[in-house]
Formats: C-alpha cells, structure tokens, sequence
C-alpha cells in the first residue's frame, strides 16, 4: 500500500483498477508485468513494428517523386530499422528478462541505442540520434494509440492514470467506465480537473511521480476531496473508504434535494445558474442537477475526437442535440477555443514556441475562415431550434470583436441566400479573459449584447503564470487583487452599458468566491454541473447585505493571501459544513 | 586483399577480408542501408567487426552502431555458400564505389 498526496481537483471517491496511459511525448517509466503477461506484450511490440512499418511503407508510397530524396531516404532507413530482426529481439529479449511492458522496453532500448550515437566523435553520424528517436516515437505512437482505443472500448471500470491528460485523450473516454482520474502534472483548472468535474468522477492531480509507482491493474483508490491516492490499499482501507464513500453520496443526495428551489438570495435576490458543458450528453446532468440553462457550451471536443475536421452537419447535431433538452432556455455556444494542442499545433503549424501567446481560438478562427464559418454556420442553423447565444473567446482587442461578429454577418448572409431559417436577433458575447479585453471593457460593451468573465485564463494572463506548471501554479490565484481589480471593472463597464454579464471561469464554482462575486454585481453564475447544487446552497445561505460588505472590505486588501483567508472565513461563518 | 578459405565441405565457406572506409561522411545511416541491403541477399552469415565489437552485417541497428568513420578499417566475415561472393561484392561497395558518395578529397574540390 502507497499513500501519495496531491491536489483534489474534483470531488468523490471511486475505488477501481487503474488504467496506465503513457504519452510519447515525456519519458517512459519502467513499469513492471507479471510473468504471464509477457507474451501478450511482446505481441504488442510484434504488431508495433508490423503496423510501423504499414504506416511508413504508405507514407513512402505517397510520396512525390520529385521532392523525394532526402525524405525518401530517410524512409527507407527507418524502415530497415523497423524490419532489423536483431533490434526487435533486442526488446523483446528486454520484456523477457526484465518482466518490463512493451512501452518500456521499446523507449530504453531505442534510447540506449540513441545515446550509443550521441557519444561518437563524428559529427555526421553523432546527429543520427535523431533518427533513432523518431523511429521511438513511431513505435511508441503504434503502442499508446492501441491503449487510447483501449479506453475507448472499456468493458470495465477503471480509473485513468496518466502523466498529463490532453484534450484530445479525454474526448475518447468512455464516460461510462471511467470512473477517476489521477495525473502527476496540472493544477485546479488543468484539463484534467475540467473534464474531471464535468464528468462528475473524482479527480486528484499534482502527484508527481504516481506513475511511476503505479502498474496497470493495481488497484487504486482516488479520493478527490481530499487529495489523497491510494495505490494498492489493503483490505481495511478499502473498507474505511468504502465507508466514506458512502457517506459522502448521502450528503450529494441531500444537496440534490434544493434542485427544484431557486438560486435566490436570504434577502430576495436572483441569482441565475447556468452550466458549463463539454459533451451534448452532459446537457441532461445540468438540468438534473437544477441548472437553468448553458453558459458555457465548449465546441472544442468536436475537433478533437474525430480524425477529420467536423463537417457543418456534425456541429448541427451536437448542437441540437443540446438545445433540444433546454427548448427555451439559454445555451450559450462559445466558437472553437482551441491551441496549444494537437490540433492547431501539428495538424496545421510547425509548432509554435510561446503557444498560449499564439494564433490560438478566436486568432486562429479569424485565420482559418473556412473553418469558423463552418461552426457559424452549424450555430446560426441551431439557432431556431431553441434559445442560442453565440460567444467568441479570447478576444483582445476592439478589431478582433468586429471582424468575429463581420463574419458572423456574412454566414448570415449565406444563410439567406439559402434561404435558410435562423435567428436573426441571435446575442453575440464575448468572453472576458485577456487584461486588454477587461481594461477596454467600456468600449467593447458598446457593440457587444453580452460579457462572460473566463477567470481560468484571465488570472493566467494577468499574472503571467501558467496554470499547468507545478513549479509556479501557486502563484495562480483569482483572489490576488489585480485581478479582482479588473473583475470590477468589467463589472461596472457592462453595468454602465446595460448589458449581460456572466461568470463562466472555475472561480464561480469555488464557494469561497460566491460571496465576493455577488457583492461585486456579477447575477449569473455558469459552473460545472456537479457543483451547482452546493453553490446554489451558498446563495440561498446569504444576504446581499453580507455580499456587499465582503466585496467592500475586499476591495481595501492588498495582498492574495489576507484576501484568501479573509473569503474562507466569511464563507465558514454562513455554511460551516461546505468547508 | 587477405583471404582465408575453409577446410570442411563446399557449403561451409568462411572467409574475411579488411577494408577501409573511404568516403568522407563515414558509416552513417545511409552507407549502412546499403551494406545491410546488399549483405542480406546473400545466404551466408556475415560479421563485421572494427577493434571493440563484432556486429552481424545484414543488422541496420548494429552496423550503424559501429559508427565507422573516414579511414576505419573494417573485417568482414562471411561463412555459407556464397561467402566469397558476398565478400566481393561488399568490398567493391565499401572500397571502389565508397557508398556513391565523395570521398574528403572528392568533397574538397565539389
């Protein structure tokens, strides 16, 4: 039994067998198999280098002749590689011996190989490590994309464990089987702890070195309140949580019982509670869980769990698939916020140094106009079916705005000369999440129905810290006072122009803030569908008199941390048992 | 050239020669293609070794592990039926044709 302690991102206990996923994009650890299952992993690396070599024989094939060459040449040296019988013994030899997985055995043996070069004198044959990686790579590639479709076709419940969890991993899970997740990296507003949430599964992250004591199979209990992981616990412990877990479930179940009251304040005040979703699916879990509509529908799975680009049809169902289930309630659909991923970075892009500074969402729609008007498109056709709103995200300037809600004028135009029906006076908002965007607030508002403050990448870009780096994650705060500043502002600036305003960032689900948001003016909370049940608590637990006098007395401090200590305290008088 | 011819039967041929490598890039990735394809069409077994290691001719990962650069000498060894013609052959690859590449002197005046 191993104890390790990280960061709770998502509440719940689940106790399951855990699922090791690796990423050939950081180092393998060793990770140890039992004596049986040796031969189906040196079968996993046989149909590695069979299926390597198809993947290259087809890439040589499609070649031009004329830019040939150098490429083709290279080709044909990987794949002579690929056919070396005394290198695939090398790492089958390796599972033998060692008892060691195919990923393992395959990334020591290519690097030992690699290294080997590195120390040769010579220039020209030193640089040939190159080479060897990228043949790593492809096998590698061959044996972690067999386990990315292993989570797609679960037959039994597991819990994920992985160094990092990218967006386009998640967007196979079976939600079905999926039952925690666990990853060394990330922070509170990592991908992970998104997906985690929204799903509704307990999620733990920062815990370093997890899977490197974990092997596939291991039995894992994941405890997302309070952070801890337990690898391979012993039977009393498995009761103990057991125990717990039950308790908890009770205490949601009790939570669940305000669904049908309002979100409205001691003193009379109506506080609007939306959800934030990812899957058309999760659009039933919002309303079961009381929401009263989508302020936050993210479009970016559409892109990321298909090999092709979506097809309009194909944002037309996932849209109306959604509206269907809120008929005249609001759903807000925010266009493709993509980069830093996969997608924008080697579909499209040499890969670009400083990608959260780069041509990523509404930049890389206004670049990709093909691509937008697709989405547009899909939404304006929606549009009829229900209440839609449409969003642009990670607008940071005035030029930007225009030329996004111009192009939405133009597929606008498409559809009439299709004569196709949509919504003429469809809400166009942006969302809030650059310091320019917040600082010219006043002039956006002019021209826009509707603001939504993203706090995940408004606290990121205000304080220059990434969220995702452990080293510095805790300097990521919503509670450090430069960005309360510029909450104020956007506050005041939509107010002024008399137009909506939400607040769709984790900040908004994190009850300490409740308090502070309402004393501020925000009146629509978006957040992820298993917490609205406990801030909607929250809200019916306060007056706006408290509200008010928090948001004055916070607004006077100057540091985070007498900021921070100050809302846990505040939000402990009014509910002790949500802390 | 030095040759060595084997005293049992007809089919169990084993014999070696040295040669030096002469063009100018060495045994890069390349030149080593070449060797491996050229060896692998003979039956017989093939080694190559330089002083430290002795590594198996028709191997792309061993015999760009040797590294060899400019001016390495090389033993081949050859044992089966065709290991005199295999020997042939490799050796006009290695010495007369340098892997249809430039030799240092060739490379200068390019």
């Amino acid at each position: 039994m191993e104890i390790k302690k990280g960061i709770a991102v998502s509440p719940g206990i689940s106790i399951a067998k855990s699922l090791v996923i690796d990423a050939e994009d950081y180092r393998i650890p060793r990770r140890s198999i039992q004596p049986s299952q040796r031969l189906t992993e040196i079968q996993r690396v046989k149909n590695a280098f069979t299926n390597a070599i198809d993947e290259l024989t087809k890439l040589e094939a499609a070649l031009d002749q004329t830019e040939g060459g150098k490429i083709k040449d290279i080709f044909a040296v990987h794949l002579r590689f690929l056919r070396d019988r005394n290198l695939k013994k090398k790492i089958t030899d390796l599972i033998r011996s060692e008892l060691v997985t195919a990923e393992y055995a395959v990334s020591t043996t290519m690097r030992e190989i690699a290294s080997h070069f590195t120390r040769v004198k010579d220039a020209y044959i030193s640089e040939r490590a190159a080479d060897i990686y990228d043949i790593e790579r492809r096998l590698l590639k061959q044996l972690l994309g067999k386990r990315r479709e292993d989570v797609e076709h679960l037959t039994e419940k597991v819990a994920v464990i992985a160094r990092e969890l990218s967006p386009t991993q998640t967007a196979g899970f079976n939600k079905e089987f999926v039952k925690g997740l666990a990853t060394d990296a990330g922070g509170r507003t990592s991908h992970t702890a998104i997906v985690a949430r929204s799903l509704g599964i307990p999620a733990v992250v920062a815990l370093e070195d997890l899977t490197e004591i974990i092997t596939g199979g291991d039995t894992v209990i994941i405890d997302g309140n309070r952070g801890i992981v337990i690898v391979n616990p012993d039977e009393q412990t498995i009761q103990q949580y057991e125990e717990y877990n039950r308790e908890f479930l009770a205490l949601e179940h009790k939570l669940d019982e305000i669904r049908e009251k309002p979100a409205i304040t001691r003193d009379g005040t109506k506080i609007t509670l939306l959800g934030n979703i990812e899957f058309p699916d999760e659009a039933e879990i919002v309303l079961q869980k009381g929401g009263e509509g989508i302020g936050l529908y993210r479009t970016e799975f559409l892109y990321l769990n298909r090999e092709t680009e979506p097809t309009e049809q194909d944002h037309y169902e996932a849209y109306a698939e959604t509206v269907s289930v809120f008929k005249n309630r609001p759903v807000v659909i925010r266009t493709m916020d993509l980069g830093a991923d996969k997608f924008t970075q080697s579909k499209r892009f040499a890969p670009e140094p400083n990608p959260f500074l780069g041509l990523r969402s509404i930049r890389f729609c206004l670049q990709n106009l093909v691509l937008f008007k697709t989405q547009l498109h899909a939404i304006l056709r929606a549009s009829v079916l229900g209440h839609v709103k449409v969003m642009f995200p990670l607008i940071s300037n005035l030029q930007e705005m225009m030329q996004a809600k111009f192009i939405l004028r133009d597929v606008m135009e498409d559809l009439d000369e299709e004569s196709t029906p949509y919504n003429r006076d469809i809400k166009i908002g942006i969302m809030i999440e650059t310091p320019s965007a917040a600082l010219t607030a006043f002039t956006l508002a002019r021209d826009i129905d509707f603001f939504s403050i993203g706090t995940n990448d408004l606290v990121q870009y205000t304080l220059a810290v990434d969220r995702g780096n452990e080293q510095v994650s805790t300097l990521y705060s919503a509670a450090d006072p430069a960005v309360l500043r510029l909450i104020r502002t956007v506050i005041q600036d939509a107010y002024k122009a008399q137009i909506d305003l939400s607040v769709c960032g984790e900040m908004a689900s994190e009850p300490e803030f409740i308090m502070l948001l309402l004393g501020l003016g925000v009146r629509t909370i978006s957040i992820t569908s298993p917490m609205i049940p406990e801030i909607k608590q929250i809200i019916r637990s306060v007056t706006m008199e408290d509200c008010n006098s928090v948001a004055r007395k916070i607004l006077t401090m100057n540091s985070e941390r007498q900021i921070s200590s100050y809302l846990r305290n505040a939000a402990r008088k009014i509910l002790p048992e949500a802390f | 050239m030095r040759m060595q011819t084997g005293h049992d039967s007809l089919e169990k041929v084993a014999c070696e020669t040295t040669v030096e490598i002469k063009n100018a890039d060495g045994l890069h990735m390349r030149p080593a293609m070449q060797f491996v394809d050229v060896a692998s069409r003979f039956v017989s077994d093939i080694t190559v070794s330089n002083n430290e290691n002795t590594v198996d001719g028709k191997s792309i990962m061993q015999m760009s592990m040797l590294a060899a650069s400019c001016g390495t000498r090389l033993k081949i060894k050859a044992e089966g039926p065709d290991a005199q013609e295999a020997l042939n052959v490799l050796r006009e690859l290695v010495e007369d044709k340098h892997f249809d590449e430039p030799t240092p002197k060739e490379k200068k005046t390019q």
